[in-house]
């Protein structure tokens, strides 16, 4: 039987596809989301920044950061359930990804439910694939600030799937 | 989004500044707002699409300017924003989004929204949207 790959070269490989996915994205650096991985859990974070405020006198996140943030998280998520069996497997490394940027899903609709103000602090998300065929998805995510299971907002998105199979 | 006034609706949001908002037109719960496309927010490197979420940036921030300019609006706040995508709007083009406040309640303000670029004909987006409607003494 093969050794195992060592750990260090399996953390590498992710953290690389998944740092090359995200920054493939140009508005999600403009809104300086970053990923957090846990295996291939990922966690989205929305850093605070004083241009994120949509109301100054309360004050409170604009809400389109924060639509902004829950379809950006979707996104990401659905294109890394999509690509990790083939990052997983090799058939696909962080190299050849950063050369030919994998297409990404696009949103047919997303829903946005505002359930509390967004406040000036850092905030989190979490994305679930509820279904993906080959061609349509169905994602929810839950963002939150300081307590888990406070969301401060939630959405459900449908996504048409890119045509998968050259790389 | 939420607002006080919405004369100064553009330039007190600091979002809506940092995407280069400019309020076209609003008056009697409709507005009309336009955001330049920018490389900085293209959502998909190898299309230079705009990304969905800077859309649903302009169109919330057009519903609330929307309901904001309803008579005797005091404050809003969105509860709820659908959009759906209908194409990809033209990289390079600057995106037009206009709303209109349709139906108020009590506390309820409903709010439809369209988003198009250069091409006025064929719509980018749509949406559909309750925000909190707080009134004005006396109204």
């Amino acid at each position: 039987m093969a050794r195992p790959e060592p750990v260090q070269q399996v953390k590498r490989r992710r953290d690389l596809a998944l740092k090359t996915l995200v920054d493939s994205v140009p508005y999600a650096g403009f809104l300086g989301i970053n990923f957090e991985r846990h295996g291939d859990e990922l966690t989205a974070v929305l850093p605070y920044d004083e241009k994120l405020i949509g109301n100054p006198v309360l004050p409170a996140l604009h809400g389109g950061v924060i639509a902004s943030f829950l379809e950006v998280t979707a996104i990401i998520e659905l294109s890394w359930a999509m690509l990790w069996d083939e990052v997983e497997t090799g058939r696909l490394t962080p190299e050849a990804m950063a050369a030919n940027l994998p297409r990404l899903p696009k949103t047919i609709d997303f829903t946005v439910d505002y359930l509390r103000t967004g406040l000036p602090r850092d905030g989190y998300a979490r994305a679930q694939v509820n279904r993906s065929g080959r061609r349509y998805a169905s994602v929810h995510v839950e963002a939150w600030q300081d307590n888990r299971a406070r969301l401060f907002a939630q959405a459900t998105g449908h996504f048409l799937m890119p045509p998968r199979g050259n790389g | 989004m939420v607002g006080n006034s919405p004369q100064d609706f553009i330039e007190a949001l600091p979002f809506a500044r940092a995407l280069g908002m400019r309020l076209e037109e609003i008056g009697d719960g409709k507005a009309r707002i336009s955001m330049d496309w920018d490389p900085r927010f293209v959502g998909d490197p190898a299309t230079g699409v705009i990304h969905g979420g800077a859309v649903s940036a302009l169109m919330d921030t057009c519903g609330g300017a929307a309901v904001m300019s309803y008579p005797g609006a005091l404050t809003t706040a969105t509860i709820d924003l659908r959009i759906d995508y209908m194409r990809a709007a033209k990289p390079g083009q600057r995106i037009t989004a206009e709303a209109e406040c349709y139906h108020v309640t009590r506390r309820v303000a409903f709010v439809r929204a369209t988003a198009h670029d250069e091409d006025s004909a064929n719509p980018v987006a749509t949406a559909a949207g309750a925000f909190t409607f707080d009134r004005k003494e006396g109204h």
